[in-house]
């Protein structure tokens, strides 16, 4: 699914020391996995990379089995609105939309994930719906101003998007954050569960190490580096 | 089709800032529109006053202001044409036709004309037009006046009402001809020009209300007989075009009377550009105006994007490409110019519709309320135009921010 060998990465070409270096790094299909480690450690880096945003400085990156570095920047974007599904720290929703349309947004620009969306379904806005509903946000909301919904309602949308179409990779970039520890949990675990029924592999990060129990593989970014 | 749809709801969201926007626009394009038009009207009807007259004859003096006053009736002169000079000069040779007018009373401050009934059989006004009557016919007595259409409009004559003529400009004149009612027996169709607020008198009564005409009134005798010592000053039209400059020319060094002959149509031109350099001026104003209000554009577009770079990076994080931001934002400026357009061009009907009566009464210009010209719609494309390059500049910022920031929120 992953694969990352001797990747570094420099912001600039002329910078002395690289900003990320991975020796090894491989995660599986369906794996959830959590990536931790301090601010600074290089995990907004990494995210970069694997969301196809910035490219390697040297070594191999792989998604999917498909290196990266090799893409221009258009297919890149491309490749990121088939494939992947991101999810922010928080604000996460843009506040024009209402919750179904920023859902629907997460295959607006990939005619792959719209069309797997209508292969089961006979439209967007039901399968938007449909997600919402897993995801525990009732149907009055979803017509809702996104500004009146709770943090922890506007970050269920943020998944639903993140799911719709079923992308293969879906990148949690401490989604959590804004969350008290009971909604973290019951938020965490309806991601799992959306996850498996999409068999989506899930890369979560956070500096918040007492979510690690949590999750069936646990990566220390520190160490990861720290081994070079 | 969603980055529309993304730019309607963004710009719906931000409702006030655009509606504020939007309202500039909009009021630049009526201004310039509004400026255009009069402008284009004015210089038609302007030219449109007389036509078909080759030489207007009066008292020396400016040539404009001949024109103005026996034309326009703005002004006045001092002097006016004797008689015989007029019997004489109009006796030549190649003279075909010759209108005499008098000028310089008036009847509730709209001019009175004393004139022959040559004026009606010769006057032109716009394209070669001649004058013709919506009810009634020309005087055929001395008590007999001919109104133009807008003096019957506002004063609300009709045929048969008695009027009294008084001596002098203005309304607040102390001399008023109470013993000379003169009858309505003519009312002209609109012309657009000063015809139509003018009061149409034989010149045998101009004599009548000036003269000694304050004995008894045998109205048995009122034909149109007589003639004033004096006229204003009179219109010729020659057998061919070639006469013009010469009788110009005798006219111009007549020896018994210092007289003037001008040009209708040259004179016109004259005046036109005198009055050109104010047009232009208005025109240069609406256009600064119509700059000020893009850049206004150019500020909320810039303002509110540093806003909306969490926007931008969540549209990203969903694939979208770099170039499809830039045309997020360039099509909604251009939204934001083209309402502005549209509604700028609302505005200008209706400030058109509800002053063109005003601007015909007091100006004298007659608006047309037409589809816009290709020239307005020209004017109207290079706002568009400019309102779009203008909106290149926010979404060339958004592109390069979208490409710096990629998904890591900056704010």
């Amino acid at each position: 699914m992953i694969n990352l060998e001797n990747v570094s990465f420099k912001w600039h070409k002329k910078a002395a020391s690289p900003t990320l270096t991975i020796e090894q790094l491989a995660i599986d299909e369906g794996e959830h996995v959590f990536l931790h480690g301090p601010s600074g450690s290089g995990k907004s880096t990494l995210l970069a990379l694997l969301a196809g945003i910035n490219v390697t400085t040297s070594g191999q990156l792989c998604v999917l089995n498909q290196n990266l570095s090799a893409l221009t920047n258009a297919q890149r974007d491309a490749f990121r609105a088939d494939h992947i599904g991101y999810i922010f720290q928080n604000f996460n929703l843009l506040p024009y939309l209402t919750p179904l349309e920023n859902v629907c947004l997460g295959c607006q620009f990939s005619k792959k994930r719209q069309q797997h969306v209508l292969n089961q379904i006979e439209s967007l806005t039901k399968e938007a719906a449909r997600l919402l509903n897993a995801l525990g946000l009732e149907p009055h909301f979803h017509n809702q101003n996104v500004a009146t919904l709770s943090i922890g309602q506007q970050q269920r949308v943020a998944a639903a998007r993140a799911f719709i179409g079923s992308p293969e990779l879906i990148i949690a970039d401490e989604p959590t954050s804004a969350l008290d520890t009971q909604n973290r949990e019951s938020f965490i675990k309806l991601l799992f569960e959306q996850a498996k029924k999409s068999n989506s592999t899930l890369v979560f990060v956070s500096h918040d190490e007492t979510l690690k129990p949590l999750f069936s593989r646990t990566i220390d970014l520190v160490n990861l580096q720290g081994d070079v | 089709m969603i980055l529309f749809k993304l730019a309607y709801k963004s710009l719906l969201n931000r409702r006030a800032s655009v509606l504020l926007t939007l309202l500039t626009i909009a009021i630049s394009v009526m201004l310039l529109l509004s400026i255009e038009r009069v402008r284009v009207d004015a210089k038609s009807s302007f030219s449109n006053t007389i036509s078909g007259t080759d030489l207007i004859v009066g008292a020396r003096t400016g040539d404009i202001q001949l024109l103005l006053s026996s034309v326009f009736r703005i002004g006045y002169t001092n002097n006016g044409v004797s008689w015989q000079s007029y019997q004489y000069i109009t006796k030549q040779r190649g003279v075909k036709w010759s209108i005499p007018i008098s000028l310089g009373d008036s009847h509730k401050g709209q001019a009175v004309l004393g004139t022959t009934l040559d004026y009606f059989k010769h006057y032109r006004f716009a394209k070669k037009q001649p004058l013709a009557f919506t009810q009634g016919q020309a005087f055929s007595s001395i008590n007999e006046v001919v109104i133009g259409s807008e003096v019957a409009s506002k004063l609300a004559y009709k045929i048969g009402d008695e009027i009294v003529i008084s001596h002098g400009m203005g309304n607040t004149s102390f001399h008023h001809h109470d013993d000379n009612p003169f009858k309505v027996v003519g009312i002209l169709k609109p012309t657009g020009t000063p015809v139509d607020k003018t009061l149409h008198v034989p010149l045998a009564a101009i004599e009548l209300i000036h003269g000694g005409g304050h004995h008894d009134h045998d109205h048995s005798s009122h034909a149109l007989v007589g003639h004033p010592k004096q006229i204003t000053a009179f219109l010729m039209g020659f057998d061919s075009p070639l006469y013009t400059l010469q009788i110009r020319r005798n006219i111009n060094q007549f020896k018994p009377e210092p007289l003037l002959a001008i040009m209708p149509t040259v004179t016109l031109k004259e005046l036109w550009e005198m009055l050109a350099i104010i047009e232009k001026i208005l025109l240069l104003f609406s256009f600064v105006v119509v700059i000020i209000s893009l850049l206004g554009m150019l500020t909320t577009l810039l303002a509110n994007l540093n806003q909306r770079r969490r926007e931008l990076a969540i549209l990203r994080s969903v694939g979208a490409r770099p170039w499809q931001l830039f045309s997020l934002i360039s099509i909604e400026s251009l939204l934001t110019t083209f309402l502005g357009c549209l509604v700028g061009c609302t505005l200008f009907y209706a400030l058109m519709g509800t002053t063109a009566g005003y601007l015909q009464s007091q100006a004298g210009v007659s608006i047309n309320i037409s589809m816009l010209s290709d020239y307005e719609l020209t004017l109207i494309g290079v706002i568009m135009a400019a309102g779009f390059i203008i909106g290149l500049i926010p979404a060339t910022r958004a592109y390069f921010y979208s490409l710096s920031d990629g998904m890591s929120i900056k704010i």
